[in-house]
């Protein structure tokens, strides 16, 4: 009870009808959408939910990591290797995915943190680590090495081990979706939250006014990284195989800046916003391309769109929409 | 919130070699208000910075009521009873004014709205309650000085440690911020200790003051002592007079 008064204290009932609103359209959206429509929902919801995760630790605390794909790789290797190899569902997996995640981000927080590495040098830091576990992966035989580990898909349909169609998958990163979000809002209304917001604006101001900031970091790239390890588990599941290569590499970890970025830094409906934007620019770059039959079009456009939104709303679009729309979350 | 004792034994800083604080002893009684002046670069910050536990002294203790200090972390320095402001202005810009009081009352408050509101009472005191749903970062730089004191009055300290609050304010806020200060004391017993330039602030507050230059102490007494003192005319108000 005291928690849901948490969620919504202060919020616009406005606000809070259009919220549930969306939850109920996006519940029955399946009804209605064809399979590509789906897909590119579930994408949607793949990037917001991510960039959720990230933006604890961009957006909140103010520490760039540019290396989350370790995180996702990670929790994707785990659960996927426990299955394959043990047959334990991703369900459980999930738990062992997140700690090892949650450790690994402990490792990289503890050496940038404890010696004060900042700034471009930690994000260096986070893309070193997602660098070097990748190479590793490439020589782990347990988790496939370089060939790449595969998940069995001659099975029969069974939600308890993550095996069915788009329909379950949807589902299931709605709901993670959904949980990240409502997840994020509680912290930022806590005085975790605010600690971290304090950490982002001024450390030692915020140490001077009794925050024990190397704990407090330690917590958001923690919680950031198990938080993120699940999307490494769904996408394991959703894609059925694994590949060092795409799992840790970079432009993965990019990816998961993105939604955050675009949408706007340290708000809540800025994950979302971005993914939206992002997958709808890539669908559409994608038709076109295929239209004109040039190849790599895609990239150009997509590249082209994100330059002009970050030049043009470098706080993000969803500030800008909610401003223009009256809303009052600005950046927190 | 009352008062409570500072005692410096001999503390000692360098930094690379180079002495920027030399066996500096001296001590503020609880519910006093004392000042530290000196020319700039005196070493009145590092002081400040060892007693908030920025950095630790090489020499020397730090006690408030009996209890060692130094060596500890800035933020056990803040759970032990010491608020600090800074000298350069740190608001958490992109947060409401009350968002950066909160911050600081969330120390001993541990649910948001409870800090919240006892933010809003700090505000008030300072004159800064219309102003609390700006950003940090819109507000004027005497506002600015105002903020520092309510956030770090908001971790309810027993000492409060002021680093040129007063600079930079027109001599009628100076009159204000001395007006809080003192009511403040004399409600709360809440020790004092500030960094000043603005004598006009020292001779008002302090009962006595402790005058640094090139990291030593030169001087300690009350402010008209002070000002009679040779080795202070020499250093420090000599400067200032011929200035």
């Amino acid at each position: 009870m005291t928690i849901l008064r948490r969620l919504v204290h202060g919020v616009a009932p406005r606000v809070l009808w259009m919220l549930v609103g969306l939850l109920a359209l996006l519940l029955v959206a399946p009804a209605v959408l064809d399979t590509y429509g789906l897909s590119v929902l579930i994408l949607i919801l793949y990037f917001a939910y991510v960039g959720q995760a990230w933006n604890i630790m961009m957006g909140f605390a103010g520490q760039l990591s540019l290396g989350h794909a370790l995180y996702a790789g990670l929790g994707g290797y785990v659960a996927a290797g426990l299955f394959t190899h043990y047959g334990i569902g991703p369900w459980a997996g999930a738990f062992a995915a997140a700690a090892a995640a949650a450790l690994a981000g402990a490792i990289v927080g503890y050496l940038g943190f404890r010696f004060s590495l900042a700034g471009v040098y930690f994000a260096l830091l986070t893309i070193a680590f997602g660098e070097f576990t990748r190479i590793a992966f490439d020589h782990l035989d347990w988790f496939g090495a370089s060939g790449g580990l595969f998940l069995k898909v001659d099975v029969a349909p069974n939600p308890f081990d993550l095996r069915g169609g788009p329909l379950l998958f949807y589902y299931v990163i709605l709901a993670l979706a959904a949980g990240a979000f409502l997840l994020c809002r509680l912290l930022l209304e806590s005085r975790l939250g605010r600690y971290w917001l304090a950490i982002r604006e001024d450390a030692e101001a915020a140490q001077a006014v009794g925050v024990p900031v190397l704990r407090y970091k330690m917590l958001a790239i923690t919680v950031s990284a198990a938080l993120t390890s699940l999307a490494g588990v769904w996408n394991a599941f959703y894609y059925n195989n694994l590949f060092p290569e795409t799992a840790f590499g970079m432009s993965r970890s990019i990816e998961i800046t993105l939604a955050p970025i675009i949408g706007g830094l340290g708000t809540l409906f800025g994950p979302v916003v971005g993914a939206v934007v992002l997958t709808g620019l890539g669908e559409v770059f994608t038709s076109v391309g295929d239209t004109l039959g040039i190849p790599g079009i895609k990239q150009i456009f997509y590249g082209i769109a994100l330059l002009v939104i970050v030049m043009y709303r470098p706080a993000g679009v969803w500030p800008w929409l909610a401003a223009r729309f009256g809303a009052t979350e600005r950046r927190q | 919130m009352t008062g409570a004792r500072l005692e410096i034994a001999g503390i000692g800083k360098s930094f690379r070699g180079l002495r920027a604080v030399h066996d500096v002893s001296f001590a503020v009684p609880a519910g006093a208000i004392h000042a530290l002046i000196g020319p700039n670069g005196a070493g009145k910050t590092t002081i400040f910075n060892m007693i908030a536990g920025v950095y630790a002294p090489d020499t020397g203790s730090i006690a408030l009521d009996g209890h060692v200090i130094s060596g500890l972390r800035p933020d056990r320095v803040c759970a032990a009873g010491v608020g600090r402001t800074f000298q350069i202005v740190k608001p958490f810009k992109a947060l409401s004014v009350l968002e950066n009081v909160t911050v600081g009352a969330l120390h001993r408050h541990r649910e948001l709205g409870d800090a919240r509101h006892s933010a809003e009472g700090i505000l008030a005191q300072l004159g800064l309650y219309d102003r609390r749903h700006q950003l940090a970062e819109s507000l004027t730089l005497p506002d600015r000085k105002r903020l520092e004191v309510a956030r770090a009055l908001a971790t309810e300290p027993k000492l409060l440690l002021l680093d040129e609050v007063m600079a930079g304010l027109r001599p009628t806020e100076v009159d204000v911020m001395v007006g809080f200060l003192r009511e403040l004391n004399g409600k709360t017993g809440l020790t004092i200790l500030l960094i000043e330039h603005v004598m006009r602030a020292v001779m008002a507050l302090a009962a006595e003051v402790v005058v640094v230059s090139y990291g030593e102490k030169i001087a300690e007494g009350t402010p008209a002592e002070i000002s009679r003192h040779q080795a202070v005319l020499d250093v420090y108000l000599g400067e200032e007079n011929a200035a």
